[in-house]
């Protein structure tokens, strides 16, 4: 068996007396979709943080694609291919659409010390940048990223993210704040990048969680407290009394 | 708040039109002064030329790179020092180890953008490591670091300043000439504005940009904002040191005064008034600015009163400095 595309082994992150990731062993395989879900301040925000560079873990161990990345700054991550999407739109207001997925581009095409020609009218930037707004469905809008919709800036996030041709794309909660017609949307999106991403999803929308993970993993207090199918993990009673509510 | 209003995102032709527009009518100066019988009006002129291209380099780090950097008179001091170090060795005065004694512009202007980029570069490195107020304050500490020691180097007039005799020369051509000299600044001026133009359209402006609007953002793309905020920084110190040292070529004295923390307020209120987002602005606050500052102490001592009044006026009511009126005017002029 390969090795997975992500490994996470023993991390541990604290904030003060608090336990944030209470040495949890984690893998994400090539090509799989991975949700994570847990109570609220079960640590799953802080989680994707220390995988995406943001956060530095007290301890335990990272490896991406068979690289340890535990210490490596979050530009470099990027680089190698974990894309975040985060769970509050983080966007360049005052740039259009196309601008911000162009900025992404930008990132993956070698350095940016080039002084002299107009990046808004080149067409290595801006022609994957539509590429991807088009195929979040946000193609042809050419707004400011101040002036469109919570649901339009969560799909910019998402092209943002694909932008960046990633290997993994770190989910955190794409539906946040949605209306169940855009979560709809947005999980028939998903449905369609499966295929070409691995995916570590958080998520409380347990709809699109069920219509979307390989597998799923519950996080409780900073630990994994059970790992499986969808049905699996619905019917584990430990996850049941910790999280679904006591029914 | 957001400090940095992101130009637009590709360099109109109503942008490009309204710099040329703007270098053209300053080139008219001498020919109206001359019409005028009013030297005194290229002296003025001559002034607004050197702070606009001081405010257009701030412009870059301040309205661009969301960076309020307080330290610039202090580069514009150096640059300054620059050349009145080298010309004043002509006079056989002082004596510098690290330049040369020339008057030569094609050589000590370079130079003197090369010191003060080297200059801002060291302060950047250590100022760009914090941001905010904290930002704020270093750059300041940074600014006071240079005014004082320029004024505890007696061998270069201390804080009387350095005075300069020698003739300065422009390959090998007498750069003395009022009217001559203005024209040189002038299109030093255009160059700049075209340069910045041009820069902020680039990869590089984007990435500058963006690190104002979101750093973590940028981060999380993959782009580490810190060498680009950096190299905006040293670009911009050079900057301000090719002004400094025309400053002190067009009134061959060069003081510490020039370089007080209260002139690089100065060039922050050039840079708001005139507008933070586009290019233009500031040559904008600068012409107001100086020309405010010439009649309205004519008038009164207690000048600075009503130019207070007249600041706030405008950040109140033109949200996006004065070069909202040349928009608004632009606009008014296509609709009828």
């Amino acid at each position: 068996m390969t090795a997975p595309l992500l490994r996470v082994r023993g991390l541990t992150k604290r904030f003060g007396g608090l336990i944030a990731t209470n040495h949890l062993d984690l893998d994400v395989g090539h090509g799989e979709t991975l949700a994570l879900i847990g109570p609220n301040g079960a640590g799953k925000t802080s989680l994707i943080a220390q995988l995406q560079g943001d956060l530095t873990p007290n301890g335990g161990s990272i490896a991406f694609d068979g690289r340890d990345i535990t210490g490596a700054p979050a530009h470099r991550r990027a680089r190698l291919g974990l894309a975040r999407s985060f769970q509050i739109s983080s966007v360049f207001p005052e740039f259009t659409l196309t601008a911000n997925v162009a900025v992404a581009v930008q990132a993956g095409a070698g350095h940016s010390f080039r002084f002299w020609r107009d990046a808004a009218a080149d067409p290595a930037l801006v022609g994957p940048a539509r590429q991807a707004l088009d195929s979040v469905g946000l193609g042809g809008l050419e707004r400011r990223a101040a002036d469109v919709s919570h649901g339009e800036r969560r799909q910019l996030e998402l092209a943002m993210a694909l932008a960046m041709r990633p290997r993994l794309l770190l989910l955190d909660e794409p539906m946040a704040g949605m209306g169940r017609e855009d979560s709809a949307r947005m999980t028939r999106l998903l449905q369609g990048l499966k295929r070409s991403y691995a995916m570590l999803l958080v998520e409380h929308d347990m709809n699109a969680v069920f219509a979307l993970a390989d597998r799923v993993v519950v996080l409780v207090a900073g630990q994994a407290i059970a790992s499986g199918t969808a049905d699996e993990v619905r019917n584990d009673p430990a996850v049941r009394a910790a999280y679904l509510g006591k029914r | 708040m957001t400090l940095a209003p992101a130009a637009p995102p590709r360099a109109s032709s109503a942008t490009l039109i309204g710099i040329a527009v703007l270098v053209v009518a300053l080139a008219l100066v001498p020919t109206v002064s001359q019409a005028l019988g009013n030297p005194f009006l290229i002296k003025i002129a001559t002034r607004i030329v050197i702070f606009a291209i001081a405010a257009v380099a701030l412009n870059l780090v301040l309205g661009f790179g969301g960076l309020v950097s307080l330290c610039h008179a202090g580069l514009f001091g150096i640059g300054g020092y620059v050349l009145g170090i080298a010309a004043a060795q002509l006079d056989g005065e002082v004596s510098a180890a690290l330049l040369p004694a020339t008057g030569e512009l094609a050589v000590v202007l370079p130079l003197a953008m090369a010191v003060a980029g080297l200059a801002a570069a060291v302060m950047g490195v250590i100022a760009l490591r914090t941001s905010g107020a904290y930002f704020i304050m270093i750059t300041l500490a940074f600014n006071q670091m240079l005014y004082y020691v320029f004024v505890a180097l007696q061998q270069y007039g201390g804080e009387d300043g350095l005075q300069f005799n020698a003739a300065l020369t422009l390959f090998g051509h007498p750069a003395t000439g009022r009217v001559p000299f203005y024209y040189g600044c002038v299109a030093a001026l255009a160059l700049v504005l075209a340069g910045m133009q041009r820069l902020i359209a680039s990869r590089f402006g984007v990435v500058l940009r963006a690190s104002a609007q979101n750093e973590r953002r940028l981060t999380a793309l993959g782009i580490p904002p810190l060498p680009y905020k950096l190299a905006a920084f040293a670009l911009s110190g050079a900057v301000a040191g090719l002004a400094g040292a025309l400053f002190a070529a067009s009134q061959s004295f060069i003081s510490p005064s020039a370089m007080s923390w209260v002139q690089s307020g100065d060039l922050v209120v050039m840079c708001v008034l005139g507008g933070l987002a586009y290019v233009a602005g500031p040559v904008i606050g600068a012409g107001a600015f100086v020309a405010l500052e010439a009649v309205l102490s004519g008038w009164s001592v207690h000048w600075q009163l009503a130019f207070g009044g007249f600041i706030i006026a405008v950040v109140v009511t033109l949200r996006g400095g004065l070069i909202d009126l040349v928009r608004i005017a632009a606009r008014g002029g296509r609709a009828s």
